[in-house]
């Protein structure tokens, strides 16, 4: 049977030297709370997991990316107020600007075993320049092609991947499809259309790019 | 082994009638010995997880038919599994054999095809693909009967199925799941001793044990490699726990263990359809707390997989409160099971290398998305 | 003996071939397009109107509430509503499409416009053999070529169509019941208020 996920979370930060694990709650019916590790110990965290003796996740099912921009929280909070000379507590709403962040979210089975799932999440620093976290190819192949896949469509760099390129956008293509803050191009519709409009902005969108081109 | 200068690059696909689909092989050659493999895709990609997060969870149904298009009430059954996960929904008795119905029925036709498309590309040109066909025919026209379309099925609803099986529909699918065992047999002896398959299948692409689990692969390829995982039986979802389910295993991995493995699970599939057929229950179709229009699951993530024909399909949700999915992603099994495609075919020769992706049974439109 | 299950293999598409001249079973194709599979009941194609009666303006059972346009996954609908109203087949005044566009070049089959309507209005046919030559406005329809009578719809679904007629004559009754109902009531309490008014003193 699978221990629970605070035992899980006491046996790895004992085993693994200096690793903060996290456990993300879930409040739909699924119930199907994560663990968070940081980016600099995720890698021993995922050794650990394949390798401790009880657990023994020996499958990755599935590596999904996933886009937090950044958003602001808004909560209610009690705050002590004096209201005509009264003093009373007055309920307020205080909004928490929480910094935009790219993750990964790693689903763990055991074949041996045949329990499950863990599921394990890492982070990233930001969505514009640190977008680098530890791959974990070398520990589980089946995060290979998952992996390219998630560089590919959120742009966030695996450090250790075998080989790490684009895998369903061409070679050539700029952005990251899957970000939520992505703009479909206007001048995709190749062949003639009847829409004037659409041929018009195209011709704008290439006058802007100059000789750029398609690519 | 031959010096740099004299190996040959090729790139196989993607129009080409083998690959199954728009699909590149790009291949180093050393005479006709496979050095270097790469498998090239993406030119299917219709980017459906993001239309997914700008539709509803209902209108993204239709599109999780076109995902693995063989297979679609699979695919709608695990999509509407994911769901029920993340919404807490029950699902009445009568749809659960419903579902399992139609899912034999799927791994049937699914597997027909593979039968037919496996031996084509060895050369038997067309005569056991089209004796498959015939078979799959009837059970498409069962799926016509049933939900309105042969392939688009789109009948799995939150909490249910669509719509109830119609007049005569029973009867009909219990005679095509007798007559089924007979027309396996005349494909066994169509095939089964023909020299030719023997020496182009055994020994042909071998994929050991431990790098099978490694690499994600899972399906009928898992178990052809001798690996006991059966999603079926290990996450038990559904009422498949009723049906007493053998699970057959291979002992070397090759090409010939993944056809026997198909065989031999059409043969399960019917003993499982004629069970469910029997004891179908009476009831509602769909959980009467579903709803159809305005459907807000509460906010949280779920992960629900069945095993499709070729593989582990899971969906994984996050859900914001919202109509639409926050973040919506289809684990598919094609691709996973593509990892390890180079592996299993360096040192074999070009020829037997459309024959490895042959039996790995991929969908272009699983891979891609 | 080498060859020995080719040899087995080819008796059996021997017989295959063979037996196709004398059984059914083996023969499994059709001339098509001289002979033609009749469609199953529940086969779909491509949407269309339904109207009551023999005029289509005046019996369309659709009053443009626009709930298929949004449920519709790929958006092939185009709807705009008219600026008056006409009355339905319950008697009530009610608005309807001015404008009702499918492009079928989008449309997918799927289905979903049918199951939300709460009227009964948008039913899918089973005519495929739709080519046209234009490629881009050939395959849109206006409400003209959309709507269909119910006597069309009963030839092509006679199940459905039954169940359809029998709900929305149910409806119908328990309307005119009730206004029935209405009226007798109200024609009650006025005779109680007659009989039960005091007579005015002066």
């Amino acid at each position: 049977m699978l221990p629970t996920l605070e035992q899980i979370k006491m046996r790895l930060e004992a085993a693994v030297r200096g690793a903060r694990v996290e456990i993300i709650p879930n409040d739909s019916p699924s119930g199907q709370r994560s663990l968070l590790a940081d980016r600099e110990h995720a890698f021993a965290v995922a050794k650990f997991l394949r390798a401790d003796p009880e657990l023994r996740l020996d499958y990755c099912s599935n590596a999904t990316g996933v886009d937090w921009p950044e958003m602001e929280i808004p909560e209610k909070i009690k705050v002590k107020q004096t209201v005509a000379g009264v003093e009373k507590e007055v309920e307020q709403i205080r909004k928490t600007r929480r910094p935009g962040f790219l993750e990964v979210v790693y689903h763990l089975y055991a074949m041996e075993k045949k329990h499950g799932p863990v599921i394990l999440r890492v982070r990233t620093e930001n969505r514009a320049d640190r977008v680098q976290v530890p791959s974990l190819t070398p520990i589980w192949r089946s995060c290979e092609f998952q992996e390219r896949e998630i560089y590919d469509l959120y742009g966030i760099t695996f450090d250790g991947h075998p080989d790490l390129r684009r895998i369903l956008m061409w070679d050539g293509f700029q952005d990251h499809p899957m970000r939520k803050d992505y703009a479909a191009p206007d001048d995709y519709e190749y062949e003639p259309t009847p829409h004037d409009e659409v041929l018009e902005r195209a011709k704008r969108h290439y006058s802007k790019r100059g000789a750029a081109g398609i690519e | 082994m031959a010096a740099e200068g004299e190996l040959l690059e090729v790139a196989m696909g993607p129009q080409h009638p083998s690959t199954h689909g728009v699909f590149r092989m790009d291949v180093v050659l050393d005479g006709e010995r496979v050095v270097k493999l790469k498998p090239v895709f993406g030119y299917l990609h219709r980017n459906h997880e993001k239309i997914a997060e700008s539709t509803t969870y209902l209108g993204s149904m239709p599109y999780t038919d076109r995902l693995d298009y063989f297979c679609s009430l699979t695919n709608n059954w695990a999509y509407a599994l994911a769901v029920e996960k993340l919404a807490g929904l029950q699902v009445p008795e009568r749809a659960e054999y419903i579902r399992v119905i139609t899912a034999e029925l799927t791994r049937l036709q699914n597997h027909c095809c593979l039968i037919g498309f496996l031996l084509q590309d060895m050369g038997a040109l067309g005569t056991p693909l089209m004796y498959a066909f015939r078979e799959r025919e009837k059970i498409l026209d069962l799926f016509e009967a049933l939900t309105g379309a042969r392939m688009m099925c789109n009948y799995m609803r939150f909490g249910g199925c669509r719509v109830d099986l119609p007049e005569g529909w029973v009867q009909e699918a219990k005679q095509v799941a007798d007559e089924f065992p007979r027309f396996l047999d005349e494909f066994e002896r169509l095939l089964r001793e023909n020299e030719i398959l023997m020496a182009r299948t055994q020994g042909i692409g071998t994929l050991p044990k431990e790098l099978a689990v490694n690499a994600g692969v899972t399906g009928p390829m898992l178990r052809a490699s001798g690996v006991n995982y059966d999603i079926r039986k290990v996450d038990r979802y559904g009422i498949y726990d009723r049906f007493d389910l053998k699970v057959p295993l291979g002992d070397h991995g090759d090409v010939f263990d993944r056809y026997m493995i198909r065989v031999l699970e059409m043969r399960e599939s019917v003993k499982i359809l004629q069970r469910a057929l029997n004891d179908l229950p009476p009831g509602p179709i769909i959980d009467p707390k579903a709803k159809l229009r305005g459907f807000r699951p509460k906010p949280g993530e779920a992960y629900g997989r069945i095993e499709a024909p070729k593989g582990e399909l899971g969906f994984y949700l996050i859900s914001g409160g919202s109509p639409n999915p926050y973040r919506y992603r289809v684990r598919p099994p094609s691709l996973i099971n593509l990892t390890i495609l180079e592996d299993m075919c360096l040192g074999q020769l070009v020829a037997d290398a459309v024959i490895i992706l042959g039996s790995v049974d991929i969908v272009l439109g699983e891979v891609d998305r | 003996m080498l060859g020995e299950g080719i040899i087995k293999g080819m008796t059996e598409t021997a017989r295959n071939f063979l037996g196709s001249y004398v059984s059914k079973h083996r023969l499994v194709t059709v001339q098509y397009p001289e002979e033609r599979l009749p469609p199953k009941e529940a086969a779909r194609q491509f949407p269309f109107l339904v109207y009551d009666g023999d005029d289509w303006r005046k019996g369309l059972r659709c009053v443009a509430c626009q709930i298929c346009e949004k449920e519709c996954p790929p958006q092939c609908i185009y709807i705009r509503k008219s600026k008056d109203k006409k009355p339905d087949y319950l008697g009530k005044a009610q608005l309807y499409p001015a404008v009702f566009d499918i492009d079928y070049s989008v449309c997918m089959s799927c289905q979903i416009c049918v199951e939300v309507c709460p009227f009964d209005a948008i039913k899918m046919d089973t005519e495929y053999e739709l080519s046209t030559d234009n490629r881009f406005e050939g395959l849109l329809v206006h409400v003209d070529q959309l709507a269909k009578s119910n006597e069309y719809y009963r030839r092509i679904h006679p199940v459905e169509a039954a169940e359809t007629d029998g709900r929305l004559a149910g409806q119908k009754a328990r309307a005119e019941a009730k206004t029935k109902a209405d009226a007798e009531a109200k024609v009650k309490a006025a005779a109680t208020l007659n009989s039960a008014a005091p007579t005015p003193t002066p």
